[in-house]
C-alpha cells in the first residue's frame, strides 16, 4: 500500500516536472561522462606506467669520434674504457639494482635505428659510425636509476647515462593535465547539476504544497514525506548515470579500442571495455549519492514542524 | 487533555506578544468556544496545541505530552491524535470525496483493508454517503466541510481542532455543521473551535473563553458570544474557583 502510494506520487512528480526532469537527466549525464573520462584517463596512465616501466631501461651511452659533450673528447671510446663501464656494471655495489644489462654496438644500433625509421628519410642519412655504442640496463626497480646514473657518468669514455623513464614522464604529465581537466570540468557539472536537482525538487515540493500541507498536518513522518521526492532526483540522476555509462563504454569500446588501438598498434597497452565495466558502478553510484543528497536538502525546508 | 501553564507567545520582530501568559485547562470531552477578534491570538493558541509553534515561555501538556520537550521526529506521531478543520476547507481538488478522507489514513501508514471500512464510515457520519465518488469542486460549501470534518475524525482523533469552521458558509449550512460536531463531542472527542459566529455560540451554550491582545479576559461555562457575566476579574473576587478554571 504504502509502497504503491509512494512510487505513484514520484510518478506524477516525474511526469508534473518533465522538462526540469529532462535537463537533470542531461546534466548528470554529462557530468559524469566527464567523471568517468577522467578515472579512465587515471587507468589508463596506471597501465601505461606498468607497460613501459618495465619496459624502460637507463641507456649508458659510449663517445663515438663525433662526441665533445659529456666526458667525450672526439675520439671514440677505447676497448679498456668499455670494458671498465662494463667491470662497474658487474660490481657488488651496482649489481644488486640491475637485472640485466646487454652491450647495443653501432651496427646493432644502426639496426634497430633503420627500422624504427624505415619510413622516414632520416634513416638514409645514418650511419654506424654516428651512433653510439650503448649499455642497455634493465632495472631491478626503476625508481633507482638516478644511483646508476651518479656512478657511471663521471667514468672516462661515457658521453651520458639516460633514464629513458624522463621520455615517459612528460606523456604522463599531458594525460595527468588532460584528466584533471576533466575532473575539473566534471566538478562544475556536479555543481550544476546538484543545484538544478535541488530546483527541481523544490518545485516539484511548491507543485504539491497542498499534500504537503495536509500530509503534515495529519501526521505522516518525515520519512514518509520526503521519500517520493528523494526517490524523483535519485531516478532522474539514475537516468542520468546510466547514459554516461553507455557513453563510456562507447567510447572505449569505438574510439579507443576501435580507432586508437587501430591507429598506434601495438605501441602501448590501452584501457579496455573491462575496465569500463568498472566504471559504470562508480558513476551510477556518485550519481545517486548527489542525487539524494541534494534533494533531501531541498526537500528539507518543507518538513520542518 | 489541554493544558497551557502561563503561555507566552512573541513572533520575531513583533513588539506586542501574540499571547501573554496564558493559562488555560480543557478537559477530556470538553466542547470549548474559542472567541476574540482578529488578532486576539485564537489561531495561536491552536497553531501551538498542534505544534507547529513553540511558546516562547510557558509549557503545554496536551494528552500527556509536554509538546516543549517533544522532539520533531515524534510530532508527526502526536499529531495522528488530533483533527483539524479549517475555514477554507483543504480538500485535494484532484482526488475524490473518498480519496481526499482516505489520504490521511495512506500517509499514515493505515493498511488497504482499514481504509476500505473506516472511510465509508466516516462518510456516512458526516451524511456524505452516497458521493463518495465526487469531486470537490462538485460539492457545496457546506458538503467540502463535512469532507474535511470527516478527514478530521476519520482516525478517531482524541482532540478535533476547528479554526473558523463555518466562516464561509451560511446560516443553515452552519447550523448542520455544528451540529455534527457536536455529534462529535458526545462521542468522546474534545472539540476546540475558534469562532466569530456570534449565533452560533449564544445558542449552543457551551464553554467560552474570550482572548483579548493574547490574554484570556473571560472563561465562562455556559457562556454566549459577548460577556453576559460580570467581567472575569470581578466574578474572581465572588467565585475564585470558579475563574480559576
Amino acid at each position: 500500500m504504502r509502497l504503491g502510494l509512494i512510487l505513484g506520487e514520484v510518478g506524477s512528480g516525474l511526469r508534473r516536472n518533465i522538462s526540469m526532469v529532462i535537463s537533470v537527466v542531461l546534466v548528470t549525464f554529462i557530468s559524469l561522462t566527464f567523471v568517468g573520462a577522467a578515472i579512465l584517463l587515471q587507468m589508463q596512465i596506471g597501465q601505461m606506467k606498468g607497460y613501459w616501466y618495465d619496459r624502460a631501461q637507463v641507456a649508458v651511452y659510449l663517445c663515438t669520434e663525433l662526441d665533445s659533450t659529456g666526458n667525450c673528447t672526439q675520439t671514440a671510446a677505447t676497448q679498456s674504457q668499455i670494458d671498465l663501464v662494463a667491470a662497474q656494471l658487474e660490481s657488488d655495489a651496482l649489481a644488486r639494482y640491475i637485472e640485466r644489462f646487454e652491450f647495443e654496438t653501432s651496427e646493432q644500433a644502426f639496426e634497430n635505428f633503420q627500422a624504427q625509421f624505415s619510413d622516414s628519410p632520416i634513416a638514409s642519412f645514418v650511419t654506424p659510425e654516428t651512433l653510439n655504442e650503448s649499455f642497455r640496463v634493465n632495472l631491478v626497480n626503476p625508481t633507482d636509476a638516478d644511483i646508476l646514473i651518479e656512478s657511471l657518468s663521471g667514468l672516462a669514455g661515457v658521453q651520458n647515462v639516460e633514464d629513458q623513464r624522463g621520455y615517459l614522464d612528460q606523456i604522463f604529465a599531458v594525460l595527468n593535465a588532460a584528466s584533471y581537466t576533466a575532473i575539473g570540468l566534471a566538478a562544475l557539472m556536479l555543481v550544476a547539476a546538484v543545484l538544478l536537482i535541488a530546483t527541481t525538487i523544490r518545485l516539484s515540493a511548491f507543485s504539491r504544497r497542498r499534500e504537503l500541507g495536509i500530509m503534515r498536518l495529519v501526521g505522516a513522518s518525515n520519512r514518509f514525506i520526503q521519500t517520493p521526492f528523494i526517490l524523483e532526483g535519485v531516478i532522474a540522476a539514475f537516468v542520468g548515470s546510466l547514459l554516461a555509462s553507455a557513453a563510456i563504454v562507447a567510447i572505449v569500446q569505438f574510439f579507443v579500442q576501435g580507432y586508437l588501438s587501430t591507429t598506434l598498434q601495438n605501441t602501448t597497452t590501452l584501457v579496455g571495455v573491462s575496465d569500463a565495466v568498472i566504471v559504470v558502478p562508480i558513476l551510477v553510484a556518485v550519481g545517486a549519492l548527489l542525487a539524494a543528497s541534494s534533494a533531501s536538502v531541498a526537500i528539507s525546508r518543507y518538513l520542518k514542524v | 487533555m489541554i493544558r497551557f501553564d502561563a503561555v507566552t507567545k512573541a513572533y520575531p520582530r513583533t513588539t506586542r506578544p501574540a499571547l501573554n501568559s496564558v493559562d488555560l485547562e480543557i478537559l477530556k470531552g470538553e466542547f470549548v468556544f474559542l472567541v476574540g477578534a482578529s488578532g486576539s491570538g485564537k489561531s495561536t493558541v491552536l497553531r501551538l496545541i498542534l505544534r507547529e509553534e513553540q511558546p516562547t515561555q510557558g509549557a503545554i501538556h496536551v494528552l500527556g505530552h509536554r509538546l516543549t520537550s517533544l522532539t520533531s521526529r515524534k510530532v508527526p506521531y502526536y499529531r495522528r491524535n488530533l483533527g483539524v478543520v479549517f475555514q477554507d476547507f483543504r480538500l485535494l481538488p484532484n482526488k475524490t470525496v473518498f480519496d481526499n478522507v482516505a489520504f490521511t489514513l495512506q500517509v499514515i501508514g493505515k493498511s488497504r483493508g482499514f481504509i476500505q471500512e473506516a472511510v465509508p464510515d466516516a462518510l456516512k457520519m458526516v451524511g456524505l454517503a452516497g458521493k463518495s465518488n465526487r469531486f470537490p469542486h462538485e460539492l457545496s460549501g457546506g458538503e467540502q466541510q463535512r469532507v474535511a470534518i470527516a478527514r478530521a475524525v476519520v482516525n478517531k482523533p482524541a482532540i478535533l481542532l476547528a479554526d473558523e469552521p463555518t466562516g464561509n458558509l451560511d446560516p443553515a449550512t452552519s447550523a448542520g455543521i455544528m451540529t455534527l460536531l457536536e455529534r462529535i463531542n458526545l462521542s468522546g472527542t474534545t472539540v476546540l473551535m475558534a469562532t466569530h459566529d456570534v449565533g452560533i455560540v449564544d445558542q449552543m451554550k457551551r464553554r467560552v473563553i474570550e482572548l483579548i491582545s493574547g490574554q484570556i479576559v473571560r472563561d465562562e461555562r455556559r457562556g454566549g458570544y459577548q460577556t453576559q457575566a460580570v467581567p472575569v476579574q470581578e466574578f474572581a473576587r465572588y467565585a475564585p474557583e470558579e475563574a480559576h478554571r
